[in-house]
């Protein structure tokens, strides 16, 4: 390979690694905003301008606390554990495409990098397996704590990981079906077209598999491992200092790579309405190589505007909804997803014999009607007139 | 001496990875054999499924990779771990350690040794040796291996999806509770 190429390579790598971190840490900051909004207070306003220094006055404290092991506990695998948890969580980010190519020319040949850490052609796969994972850091953790509530929250967290890795793998396989490809990048490309975006022409496969990245990441309603009025703190309740800290910011990274990862496999990735007009017009007006890059840039920032929304959408439910039961959680991933998901499968295929994308709708469709039978049929519920005192 | 020098000067880049994943593959499956906790024989266990995804990577088949990563270090180790986090481990377990397993333990690892080292041995199994020239990139990838599967090795891929169905019926009657059982 061309040094060049290996170094703009090297340069997009520490970039994505950079603003990863960077959007992790700045989501803790959201999420206690978002939650001061949605229950009518003000927030963190104190540390600089709008509170915008809060993140790094909450880290300066996490490093300058104590760091204490139990002394009953496994010493090594304890430290393992909070490593292997933010490790898996920042190796998934690395085959995610952010946008289109950037052109560019050095001495005197012309170059076109894609924006994106590696391409590899089992893209999905990949970030299945790391999302596989990810449970190790906390399963470690919580035995090596020597504490029967950081056991029972790593037992919850790993069978609940295994239960909603199946229903996310076959809702993605309709996607594949689709596609023809394990590259997120030909994923991406085959969603050009504002109707064709995998949102529209899998309307079901997109709710599963937003329910299972919500499980996946350990993220109310099915924040069950870490539940504190069952289990203290869950997996995490011997950590201190840094040690706990990595445990929470994996989980703001797992969230900005869920986000990504939903809104490049459901909402076209870097595609916008009208994208090949405004990268038209751009290069006739800016020239081949900066109108192009302009365009990218563009894309980009959609890309981004997207995965903001869907960090927004993880706060906002995590503030509305109250937790599962875990038995409830258990019969909604092994009775409802899997079945509705291997049936989603079905439904794809057979459209796809006819060359027909929109075939899930029919499986749409008949639970909306099942739903409004089944509330119409329910019985009302009278409302009992207030004794005045 | 000097031929080992030598040896090590001729290798490719690729060699030395090679040799190094190795020695990380025999360190992390002795690891498994020896270690007293049966944790960390787990965790040993993994690692060396790393290293095999590593070879995998090397000797260019990525998918098999992958899928040897989601399904053995994902699904069936997580299992693993889950089933031996719930043992009492402080408890030592003196039934499983006595002469007579130690024995048959012994009896079937020579047993699997002698038909690896046979089957390396034979004529007809030798890997031919692949000419960097007419060498096909893509062998490895999923395309092919799609491909394959879904025509020359038709019969056998469904047989063996069809013994996974039997495998997973049979652990649902097992799991079933029946009328009388207690709950737990």
């Amino acid at each position: 390979m061309d040094l060049t190429i290996l170094s703009a390579k090297g340069i997009i790598i520490l970039a994505v690694f950079g603003i990863t971190l960077l959007i992790a840490m700045y989501s803790t900051y959201a999420e206690r905003k978002v939650a001061a909004f949605l229950q009518d207070r003000i927030g963190p306003n104190r540390a600089g301008p709008w509170g915008l220094l809060q993140p790094v006055a909450d880290a300066g404290k996490m490093f300058f606390k104590e760091d204490f092991i139990p002394s009953q506990a496994s010493k090594w695998l304890f430290i393992l554990g909070p490593c292997l948890a933010i490790l898996t969580a920042l190796m998934s980010s690395a085959v995610i495409p952010f946008g289109d190519t950037i052109r560019f020319s050095w001495d005197s040949k012309n170059y076109e990098v894609a924006v994106q850490a590696i391409e590899i052609n089992i893209g999905v796969l990949y970030i299945f397996g790391v999302v596989s994972l990810g449970v190790y850091g906390i399963m470690v953790g919580g035995w090596a704590s020597n504490n029967k509530f950081s056991l029972l929250g790593a037992i919850r967290a790993a069978s609940q990981n295994i239960s909603y890795e199946i229903a996310l793998g076959l809702s993605l396989i309709a996607i594949l079906m689709m596609t023809g490809s394990l590259s997120l990048r030909a994923i991406i490309d085959e969603q050009a077209s504002f109707f064709e975006w995998n949102v529209f022409t899998q309307p079901l496969g997109f709710i599963i598999f937003l329910t299972c990245a919500f499980a996946e990441c350990n993220r109310t309603p099915f924040d069950l491992p870490e539940c504190e009025t069952e289990l203290v703190g869950g997996y995490h309740t011997e950590y201190s200092s840094m040690k706990l800290g990595f445990y929470l910011f994996s989980e703001y990274i797992n969230m900005f790579v869920s986000s990504a990862f939903i809104s490049a496999l459901y909402f076209g990735g870097f595609h916008y309405p009208f994208m090949d007009l405004v990268g038209g017009a751009l290069e006739n007006s800016l020239g081949a190589v900066a109108g192009h890059n302009v365009a990218t840039l563009i894309g980009v920032v959609v890309f981004f505007a997207k995965i903001f929304f869907f960090i927004f959408f993880f706060m906002w439910v995590r503030w509305t909804l109250p937790r599962f039961r875990y038995d409830q959680l258990m019969n909604l991933g092994w009775k409802t997803f899997i079945p509705l998901s291997i049936l989603n499968v079905v439904i794809t295929g057979a459209g796809l014999l006819f060359n027909f994308k929109y075939s899930t709708w029919l499986i749409a469709i008949v639970m909306i009607v099942l739903a409004v039978m089944s509330s119409a049929r329910a019985p009302k519920r009278t409302v009992v007139p207030q004794q005045t005192v | 001496m000097t031929e080992t020098i030598t040896f090590f000067k001729t290798l490719t880049p690729t060699g030395y990875l090679f040799l190094a994943l190795t020695a990380l593959t025999l360190l992390s499956a002795i690891s498994v054999v020896t270690a007293r906790n049966p944790i960390y024989s787990v965790l040993g266990l993994i690692a060396t499924f790393f290293c095999l995804s590593g070879h995998y990577i090397l000797l260019n088949a990525q998918f098999l990779a992958a899928v040897n990563i989601i399904v053995y270090a994902g699904a069936i180790m997580v299992l693993f771990l889950f089933t031996i986090m719930f043992l009492n481990l402080r408890k030592e377990d003196e039934e499983s350690k006595t002469n007579l397993t130690k024995m048959a333990s012994v009896v079937v690892g020579g047993i699997l040794m002698v038909m690896l080292i046979t089957i390396f041995r034979a004529k007809s199994a030798q890997v031919p040796v692949v000419n960097a020239t007419t060498f096909d990139a893509k062998t490895g990838l999923v395309e092919n291996l799609g491909n394959l599967l879904y025509s020359d090795y038709i019969l056998p891929f469904e047989l063996a999806s069809v013994l996974f169905l039997v495998a997973m019926v049979g652990a649902v009657m097992l799991g079933k509770r029946e009328a009388g059982d207690r709950h737990f």
